[in-house]
């Protein structure tokens, strides 16, 4: 929480030093906690958007795969930080808890992860930005995990609070997309440090920024869970 | 039979006298043409500037375009106008090609083209001999505004393709696969521009042109 708060404090910073010298200041989602009229046409559209996406999401469409030659490596890494300040989580005492709309809520082990069935996939990455990468990951489908925890999968969101302070959250439908794993490898090793060890969320129907690394929470909601970048105007569906 | 001849002869000159009168009165430019132009046009600059912006983010050539020109402080909310327009860029340019083809604008005004035609006006035009009549286009504006139709198509696929690489991959694939998909998307954009550039210089060059696509302005009595 730390982290947001100084996320929040950077934008309004620069919100401020932009509004000195732009002739609309607070325009353009840079101070979320005073929306100007500007700010309000793109909230309302973001949602609008949020909403088609919804409509568009095929539950059966899966995201392409590839050859493992086409393996982007060394993999890219990407965060609001630098790859050193990347958390490092130890394997040995990590613990997933749970929480929310779920009959067992009891914490999860690395090992009782690793004993869960897995499943592989070679799955393009897509950022927000622009880029995109090719990876390979493999771990526990979210879908059968959140059956095997007994999740009310008639809620409307699953969200994710990380090591580094990161939070995100995705739709229900988009959990139990086939391809949607908490990925614990890539290139068939224990996934390492600013790549989201132990446990990240990879979910190839939706953009980079909604798969979360170094997940500590899961939390199954009927609250608006929203996300780091998604409060900062991101579109929260950000389905690909 | 030669006064009846008379007479009818009478009465078909006052008919097509008649229609020639309405014509006089008919528009260059029609209301929904018009209004279709000026939102295109308010859409097609928050577009280009939300999507030099998002371009930014992550540049596919040599160079970023200046803040100055970016529509949206960040690439957060670049992408927020770019996605709140491109609905209204959609709706209206669906409503334009369909009232194209239902009003008979497309037959009427860009069809036909003929190779020789653009050849002969590509030279009236460099020779600046290339008369300009008023609700009539020539084969050079009709190259270049089908051609501007086909861009702005191209943009649509190609943005749908970067917009949703696995549900709509018919696109993507379309487009010669995602990453292929961003350059088409910057090509089709780069012709747009281009277009900008040479029909806003002949707006400056033949000004007379501008009054008519706001107020609809009138036909000319001589069209032939």
């Amino acid at each position: 929480m730390n982290k947001l708060d100084l996320g929040r404090r950077k934008l309004l910073s620069r919100a401020l030093a932009l509004g000195a010298i732009t002739t609309l200041p607070g325009c353009d989602f840079e101070d979320m906690a005073h929306p100007d009229l500007a700010d309000r046409f793109l909230r309302t559209m973001l949602d609008f958007n949020d909403e088609m996406q919804a409509l568009l999401f095929n539950p059966h469409t899966l995201a392409p795969t590839f050859p493992a030659s086409m393996v982007t490596n060394p993999p890219r890494f990407n965060a609001y930080y630098d790859i050193s300040m990347a958390p490092v989580v130890d394997p040995a005492t990590y613990q997933l808890e749970l929480s929310g709309q779920i009959q067992d809520k009891q914490s999860w082990t690395l090992a009782a992860l690793r004993a869960l069935p897995q499943e592989g996939q070679i799955t393009r990455f897509v950022c927000v930005e622009g880029w995109r990468v090719i990876g390979q990951w493999s771990g526990v489908p979210l879908g059968y995990f959140l059956h095997r925890i007994g999740a009310d999968t008639t809620c409307k969101y699953v969200s994710f609070k990380c090591a580094d302070g990161y939070y995100s959250s995705i739709d229900m439908a988009s959990a139990l997309h086939p391809q949607t794993i908490l990925a614990l490898d890539f290139l068939n090793a224990p996934l390492t440090a600013p790549f989201g060890a132990p446990v990240r969320l990879r979910i190839p129907v939706k953009l980079g920024f909604k798969n979360p690394k170094s997940i500590m929470q899961l939390a199954v909601t009927n609250t608006y869970p929203g996300g780091y970048w998604e409060d900062q105007g991101y579109d929260w569906f950000s389905g690909s | 039979m030669a006064a009846e001849g008379n007479l009818s002869g009478i009465e078909i000159r006052t008919i097509p006298m008649g229609r020639i009168t309405d014509q006089k009165t008919k528009p260059i430019h029609p209301w929904p043409l018009r209004l279709m132009h000026w939102v295109n046009a308010l859409t097609i600059v928050m577009l280009i500037g939300s999507g030099w912006q998002i371009y930014n983010a992550s540049p596919l050539f040599n160079f970023t375009f200046p803040e100055t020109f970016t529509i949206g402080a960040w690439l957060g909310a670049g992408i927020a106008w770019h996605l709140a327009f491109i609905w209204l860029l959609m709706l209206n340019g669906l409503s334009y090609l369909l009232w194209g083809f239902f009003s008979g604008h497309f037959k009427q005004k860009l069809w036909p083209i003929t190779p020789r035609a653009v050849l002969n006006d590509i030279g009236a035009a460099l020779r600046f001999k290339l008369p300009h009549q008023s609700g009539v286009y020539n084969a050079v504006q009709r190259v270049l505004y089908l051609g501007v139709i086909f861009a702005g198509l191209t943009m649509v696929v190609s943005g749908l393709a970067i917009w949703k690489p696995v549900q709509l991959w018919i696109f993507t694939d379309l487009c010669g696969g995602y990453y292929v998909a961003r350059y088409v998307h910057f090509t089709a954009m780069a012709c747009i521009v281009a277009f900008l550039f040479i029909h806003v210089a002949l707006v400056l060059t033949v000004p007379r042109v501008l009054p008519p696509m706001i107020t609809g302005g009138k036909m000319p009595e001589v069209q032939s």
